[in-house]
């Protein structure tokens, strides 16, 4: 397709592929490492062969059932909320547009939230943080709803949801006893500790549903969206009905992340724009957020375990530094820049 | 006037002479028009003739940018139905339709970082597949399009980077790219200085006469209105007022009635088209300032 081609260099579609492929490459070295690392190291040939099937029964035990899960789970989580956070960010058009400030994410924390106080356990702590997320999502959904749903209105709501929840978690927490109330800190900073498969399969199944219907079905209808109702809706896009699909899969995929690793925070706001830099091509980047995403948080947790030795941070932590300090570098980048 | 047909659609050449009698149809009938509870318009009637280029002309707030909304399918009447070629609008796919009816909405936003190429290739979109996305037509098409609207020159420059005149013809542009025999435009010439105004709306022209396209345009200038215009629909408080050849819809009982604004209406030298000229204010009236 020459006529893409003229901005000189790769077509943007294909740069995005190569983007997204660097990404997941990256995050497969960082899953390499974290699986190698711990108290019986492995060589990253160790790590691949055994993850192919040829390990020893001590390795296999150790590769397949303690570190494994959690490495999967850290590429899972980290790919759901950066497709959660490109798909928010293009459908209310606003870059700071991510589920941990549209109130979703605290939503699920909430639903968590109450399980613990309430005694429950960790199946019943991530059942409740996907209610939570989920109904969050359908009450901001109602509430922002008139005669369709508008970004701007989506973004109001839920910053009031996100003010209103704030206040009932900490409420929450104020009511727990004081190791309910120590989990459900290191619960709500996002951790990946001890995940085991039974943990990462509900958002495997959405994602391998989910990811295909919104990277293929809804990337180029969601692009056209973007220059605006009125002229998306004159192209043939059924704007309300791709909203309404859009946001269910992005509440569903934040509130499984959240109830696999807890509310983790930046990466669904940090991913999209990290994709949007490196392929520089307008639209929503989708597939490449997705990956970018994958290798940030295999990256922080990787940097989690490792950063301190012998004493683990919560991945979170990790994140939310990162997170911040790229936000801030991005200020001052664009002030220097004179564009803010 | 002679017309080339590229876009016709079959089974609606009868036969009948003259150049209003083929092309796609686009009427509205009944139609209640309103943004949530304040009622624009009610039990509103309107044609549109094929391959005409229809002008729709009125004072501020009078619906007529809602009608064109109505008639593009992206406002959803609270009664009536719009009909294209005889079948509800909202029957038929999205798709199908945006394969006959393009709009140009008054306010679109570029995406950031977008080409000129790429965003003209964006008008493609109701032609193309999920398995099949970009073909040698789409290319093709799409160079014909910033050809036609001259921003061939501007294929590579970002979107953000154009002046205004610039960019509203790489919109245009990327309304042709949609293909379609119809096209709406709501309030092209906004924004433009006189200059630009003045090519858009050649460039308008020479899509209705060369192509044979049917145009449905609003304009504030009731002069650039009657000048272009083959079909004239005037409107006011949601009523259409008249509608017809300019040289019969534009007379001084007719802009006063519709503007509440006096004046005299002569022929334009340059064209023989009706020229609204604005009465003076009274000297009584300057003299009390």
């Amino acid at each position: 397709m020459p006529v893409r081609r003229i901005a000189g260099g790769m077509t943007p579609r294909l740069r995005a592929v190569a983007v997204g492929a660097g990404c997941l490459l990256l995050a497969l070295v960082f899953g390499v490492l974290a699986v190698g690392g711990g108290d019986y190291p492995m060589s990253p040939s160790d790590v691949v062969r055994t993850v192919l099937g040829g390990g020893s029964p001590a390795e296999d035990f150790i590769v397949h059932e303690l570190r494994l899960p959690r490495v999967v789970t850290a590429l899972l989580v980290g790919a759901a909320l950066a497709l959660a956070g490109a798909v928010f960010q293009s459908l209310v058009r606003n870059p700071l547009g991510s589920p941990d400030l549209l109130g979703f994410t605290q939503g699920s924390a909430a639903g968590a939230l109450l399980v613990v106080v309430t005694g429950g356990g960790s199946a019943a702590l991530a059942g409740g943080a996907v209610l939570g997320g989920v109904v969050t999502g359908a009450v901001i959904y109602a509430l922002a709803w008139r005669g369709g749903l508008h970004g701007h209105r989506l973004v109001l709501v839920g910053i009031g949801a996100t003010a209103i929840l704030t206040g009932v978690n900490g409420y929450l927490l104020t009511r727990g006893r004081l190791m309910e109330a120590a989990r459900a800190m290191l619960w709500l900073t996002g951790s990946l500790d001890g995940r085991g498969w039974e943990d990462v399969l509900p958002l495997l199944v959405a994602m391998a549903v989910l990811a295909p219907v919104v990277l293929l079905g809804c990337a180029r209808p969601l692009a056209i969206t973007e220059m605006g109702d009125d002229l998306a809706r004159g192209l043939g896009v059924r704007v309300q009905g791709l909203r309404l699909v859009l946001l269910g899969a992005a509440v569903l995929l934040t509130s499984l992340a959240a109830a696999a690793a807890g509310p983790v925070s930046f990466v669904a706001l940090t991913a999209p724009h990290l994709a949007r830099r490196m392929t520089r091509a307008p639209g929503p980047n989708l597939l490449a957020a997705t990956c970018t995403g994958a290798a940030l948080l295999t990256g922080a947790d990787l940097a989690a375990q490792r950063l301190f030795a012998g004493h683990q941070l919560p991945v979170g932590v990790v994140t939310g530094v990162l997170g911040g300090g790229y936000l801030v570098w991005l200020l001052a980048a664009q002030r220097k820049a004179g564009r803010i | 006037m002679t017309q080339t047909i590229e876009h016709g659609i079959s089974g609606h050449g009868n036969g009948v002479a003259g150049m209003h009698d083929d092309g796609p149809r686009l009427s509205g009938s009944a139609l209640t028009l309103s943004y949530d509870k304040r009622v624009v318009a009610e039990n509103l009637d309107v044609t549109i003739p094929g391959r005409s280029f229809t002008v729709i002309i009125g004072p501020n707030a009078c619906g007529k940018s809602t009608l064109l909304r109505a008639l593009a399918r992206t406002l959803r009447p609270a009664a009536g139905t719009v009909l294209l070629d005889g079948r509800d609008i909202t029957s038929l796919p999205a798709r199908k339709v945006a394969r006959t009816l393009g709009l140009l909405p008054q306010t679109s936003v570029a995406p950031d970082g977008i080409t000129v190429a790429e965003l003209v290739g964006r008008g493609r979109y109701p032609h193309q597949r999920l398995l099949r996305q970009w073909s040698a037509d789409d290319e093709r098409v799409v160079r014909e399009s910033m050809e036609a609207t001259g921003v061939a020159d501007l294929a590579g420059r970002m979107v953000d980077e154009l002046s205004g005149g610039q960019r509203q013809r790489v919109w245009i542009a990327m309304a042709l790219a949609q293909e379609t025999p119809l096209l709406l435009l709501d309030e092209p010439t906004t924004y433009l200085d006189i200059a630009h105004q003045i090519e858009v709306l050649d460039l308008c022209a020479r899509l209705h006469e060369e192509r044979g396209r049917t145009l449905v345009a609003v304009l504030h200038d009731l002069n650039h209105a009657a000048r272009y215009a083959t079909h004239l629909i005037a409107m006011r408080d949601g009523r259409v007022v008249a509608a017809g050849a300019p040289g019969e819809v534009m007379t001084a009982d007719l802009v006063e009635e519709v503007f509440r604004l006096p004046c005299r209406v002569i022929d334009d030298p340059e064209t023989g088209t009706p020229l609204v000229v604005p009465a003076a204010r009274r000297r009584t009236e300057s003299a009390t300032r």
